[in-house]
C-alpha cells in the first residue's frame, strides 16, 4: 500500500486559514503570554502567589535542563545552587540594604563562578559518580548554612521584607503578590529566550553532541572540557536566580527548605516536564508546585505515596516526559492532518 | 591509642551495614545500569515486616529468615511490574521511578506503622569483648555480613544460576542467544538484592531504632561507598562501605564536631574519587565511538 509523502514542514504550501504553521506557532506563544499576563487578576492572591512559585521553579528546572538534558550531566545537587542564589539575595537585602532588584545579578554572577568552579572536578566524573559528587553537595548545604551562622542567621534563617510594586502601581491598585507575579514573570521569559538562543545555535549543538557521542565531538574540534563547563555555569546561573526570586518572593530562607528533596524535585520535574525540551521546564514547575498538594487532597494518610505513584504512571505514559513525548505525537498528528 | 582502635572498630561495624547495602546498589546496577534509590526504603520495609514477625512471638532467626524470603519474592516482583516497563526507557526515567518506589515505601511504611521510632530487638547481646575494644554486637554484626558474603561469593561462583546471573549482567544479548532467561534472571537479581538490603536493615535497626526513615543515612553512605569501591565491583563495594564506616567514625571523632561531619566525610570520598575517578576497584569503560 502506497502512503502519500508528508510535505516537508515549512512549505508555502501549508497554510491553514491563510497562515503559514510558524505563524500559527508564534501566535499560539503570543496567545500564552496575554493569557499568563492577564491571569492574574482573574484569581485570588493565594493562586496568585502559587503561579509565581511555578514560574520560579520552571526558571530552576530550565536551569537543570541544560545540563542534564542537552549536556548529560546529571545533577542531584541542583537545591545548593538554588539555596546558593537565594543566600546572596537575602544576605544582600538584609545585611546591606540591597533593593530586591538589584540582588538578581549579583546572584546570578556568583551562581555562574560557583557553578563553573564546581563544574571543574565534575569534568572527570560521568553517570553516576557525578551523581554522587552533586549529592554531596546537596547534602551539604544546610549543614553549611547552619555552620555559618552570623551571615546566615543559622537555623533561624533571614525573614524579608516583602518588596512593594514602584508607587505609581500601587496607586493603580497593584498589590505585592501581583507585583512580584510580573517580576517573576518577566525573569521567565527572558531566561527562555536565553535559553533558546543559547540552545537553538552553534552551542546547544555542541552541547547535545558532546551528550551523545563525547570522543566524536572532541575529535571534530569541539572543546569539550570547556563547553561542559560552560553548561555547568549558565545551568546553575538560571537556577541562582531562581532561588534568589523564590527569597524574595517567599521573604524568608532558612536552611530546612533547601533540603535534597529539594534537589530532588527539580530532577524529577525535569523528567517529567521533558529532561531536553524547553517548555517542559514549565511542565516540570507545575508538577513540582502543584502535585504534592492534590496528593495531599486524595490521601492525608500518605501523600508521598500518591505523588510517587503519580511520578511512576507519568513516567510509564510519557517515558520521554510530558512535552519530550507529545510533541513528537502532535507533528506527526499535524502532518497526517496535512497528508489528508 | 585504645580509643583509636575502639572507633576503628565501631567503624566496621557500622561499615559492615553500608557495606552489605552498597553490595545490594552494586548488584543492581551491574544488571540493569540503575542506581536503585528505593534500596533503603525496600530494606526499611523488609525490617518492618521482621519486627511484626517478631512482635508476633516468631523467635528471632525464624522472622529473618522468613522475611529475607519475603524481601527475595517481593524485590521479583517489584523487578517484574515496576522496573520491567522502564527497560528500555532513558534512563532518567527509571531513575525518576525508583525515586517514585522510595517515596511510596516510606509514605506507606508511616502510614501503617506509623512514624513513632520502635525499638528492634538485637540477637547478639551487647557484651565488651577483647578489653571494651569492642561489643559482642559489633561482632555479631560483622560475622553476619561476612557470612552473607561467603554464601554470595559461593553462588555467583560455584552454582549455575550463578553463573547465568553472570553472563546476563556482562553480555544481556550473547547470554540470551545460549538460551538464559536474561529476564527472570534480573529478576532474581534484584529479588537478592532486596534480601541483601533486608539483611542490613535488621542489622542496623538495633542501633538505630526503627523507623520509616531509618535508611535515609544508610543509603547515602553506602552510594558512597559503592562508588568509592567502584560501582562495577562487588569487592569494591564491600571494601568501600567498610572504608566509609571507618572514615566517617573517624572524622567525627578527631576532625570535626558531628554538624559537619557528613560534608567533611563526603569532601574526603570525593578527594579519591577525583584520582581514581572510577573508584578503587572500578575498572574504566572503553567506548567505542
Amino acid at each position: 500500500m502506497e502512503r502519500p509523502l508528508p510535505a516537508p514542514a515549512g512549505l508555502a504550501a501549508d497554510r491553514y486559514a491563510g497562515l503559514s504553521l510558524a505563524a500559527w506557532q508564534k501566535f499560539g506563544t503570543l496567545a500564552l503570554i496575554v493569557l499568563a499576563a492577564v491571569l492574574p487578576f482573574a484569581l485570588s492572591r493565594y493562586h496568585v502567589f502559587e503561579l509565581t512559585m511555578v514560574m520560579i521553579y520552571a526558571i530552576a528546572v530550565l536551569g537543570l535542563n541544560i545540563l542534564t538534558g542537552y549536556n548529560g550531566q546529571i545533577s542531584l545537587g541542583h537545591g545548593g545552587f538554588f539555596a546558593a542564589g537565594a543566600y546572596t539575595a537575602a544576605i544582600l537585602m538584609h545585611h546591606y540594604g540591597v533593593p530586591y532588584w538589584a540582588t538578581l545579578p549579583p546572584a546570578a554572577v556568583i551562581c555562574f563562578a560557583l557553578g563553573v568552579l564546581f563544574g571543574l572536578p565534575a569534568l572527570r566524573f560521568e553517570g553516576p559518580y557525578l551523581a554522587l559528587v552533586t549529592l554531596a553537595m546537596a547534602l551539604a548545604t544546610p549543614q553549611l548554612l547552619k555552620y555559618f551562622d552570623t551571615w546566615t542567621g543559622g537555623q533561624q534563617g533571614i525573614n524579608l521584607v516583602k518588596p512593594m510594586p514602584p508607587p505609581a502601581l500601587v496607586e493603580l491598585g497593584l498589590d505585592r503578590d501581583r507585583w512580584l507575579y510580573y517580576v517573576a514573570f518577566v525573569a521567565l521569559l527572558i531566561a527562555i529566550r536565553v535559553a533558546a538562543n543559547l540552545l537553538h545555535g552553534r552551542t546547544g549543538r555542541a552541547l547535545i553532541a558532546i551528550r551523545d557521542q563525547p570522543i566524536a565531538a572532541a575529535a571534530m574540534g569541539i572543546h569539550t572540557a570547556r563547553y561542559k563547563t560552560l553548561a555547568f555555569g549558565t545551568s546553575t546561573l538560571f537556577t541562582g536566580v531562581a532561588g534568589a526570586l523564590a527569597a524574595i518572593v517567599i521573604g524568608y530562607v532558612s536552611p530546612e527548605g533547601y533540603s535534597l528533596f529539594l534537589s530532588v524535585s527539580f530532577l524529577v520535574g525535569s523528567a517529567i516536564g521533558g529532561i531536553a525540551t524547553i517548555g517542559g521546564a514549565i511542565v516540570g514547575g507545575l508538577f513540582i508546585q502543584f502535585v504534592p498538594n492534590l496528593a495531599n487532597d486524595i490521601s492525608d494518610a500518605a501523600p508521598w505515596a500518591i505523588y510517587g505513584l503519580a511520578m511512576l504512571l507519568f513516567m510509564y505514559a510519557m517515558p520521554r516526559g510530558v512535552v519530550g513525548s507529545l510533541g513528537p505525537l502532535i507533528a506527526r498528528l499535524t502532518q497526517r492532518i496535512r497528508a489528508g | 591509642m585504645h580509643q583509636f582502635l575502639q572507633q576503628i572498630f565501631s567503624g566496621l561495624a557500622a561499615g559492615a551495614i553500608y557495606a552489605s547495602l552498597a553490595l545490594a546498589l552494586v548488584m543492581i546496577y551491574r544488571a540493569t545500569d540503575l542506581v536503585n534509590f528505593a534500596q533503603g526504603e525496600m530494606a526499611m520495609f523488609s525490617t518492618y515486616i521482621a519486627w511484626t514477625l517478631v512482635n508476633a512471638e516468631v523467635p528471632f532467626w525464624g522472622a529473618f529468615l522468613i522475611t529475607l524470603v519475603v524481601s527475595f519474592v517481593g524485590g521479583m516482583l517489584i523487578e517484574r511490574v515496576v522496573i520491567r516497563p522502564v527497560e528500555n526507557a532513558p534512563v532518567l526515567a527509571a531513575v525518576v521511578v525508583t525515586i517514585g518506589l522510595l517515596l511510596i515505601f516510606n509514605s506507606t511504611a508511616g502510614w501503617i506503622y506509623s512514624y513513632t521510632v520502635q525499638d528492634f530487638p538485637s540477637p547478639f547481646p551487647d557484651r565488651p569483648l577483647f578489653g571494651a575494644l569492642m561489643t559482642t554486637r559489633d561482632l555479631g554484626v560483622i560475622a553476619v555480613t561476612l557470612a552473607m558474603l561467603i554464601l554470595l561469593f559461593v553462588f555467583f561462583r560455584f552454582t549455575a544460576t550463578g553463573l547465568a546471573m553472570r553472563a546476563a549482567a556482562q553480555n544481556p544479548d550473547s547470554a540470551r542467544l545460549c538460551g538464559i532467561r536474561v529476564g527472570r534472571m534480573l529478576a532474581i537479581g534484584w529479588g537478592l538484592a532486596a534480601a541483601i538490603g533486608a539483611t542490613a536493615g535488621i542489622m542496623v535497626a538495633p542501633v538505630l531504632f526503627l523507623d520509616p526513615n531509618m535508611m535515609g543515612g544508610v543509603l547515602i553512605y553506602a552510594f558512597a561507598g559503592a562508588l568509592l569501591g567502584g560501582i562495577t565491583s562487588p569487592v569494591g563495594a564491600v571494601v568501600g562501605g567498610l572504608i566509609v564506616g571507618v572514615t566517617e567514625n573517624l572524622v567525627g571523632t578527631y576532625l570535626i564536631a558531628s554538624q559537619l561531619k557528613l560534608t567533611v566525610a563526603f569532601a574526603l570520598i570525593i578527594l579519591v574519587l577525583v584520582f581514581r575517578p572510577n573508584g578503587l576497584f572500578g575498572t574504566a569503560i572503553v567506548r567505542r565511538v
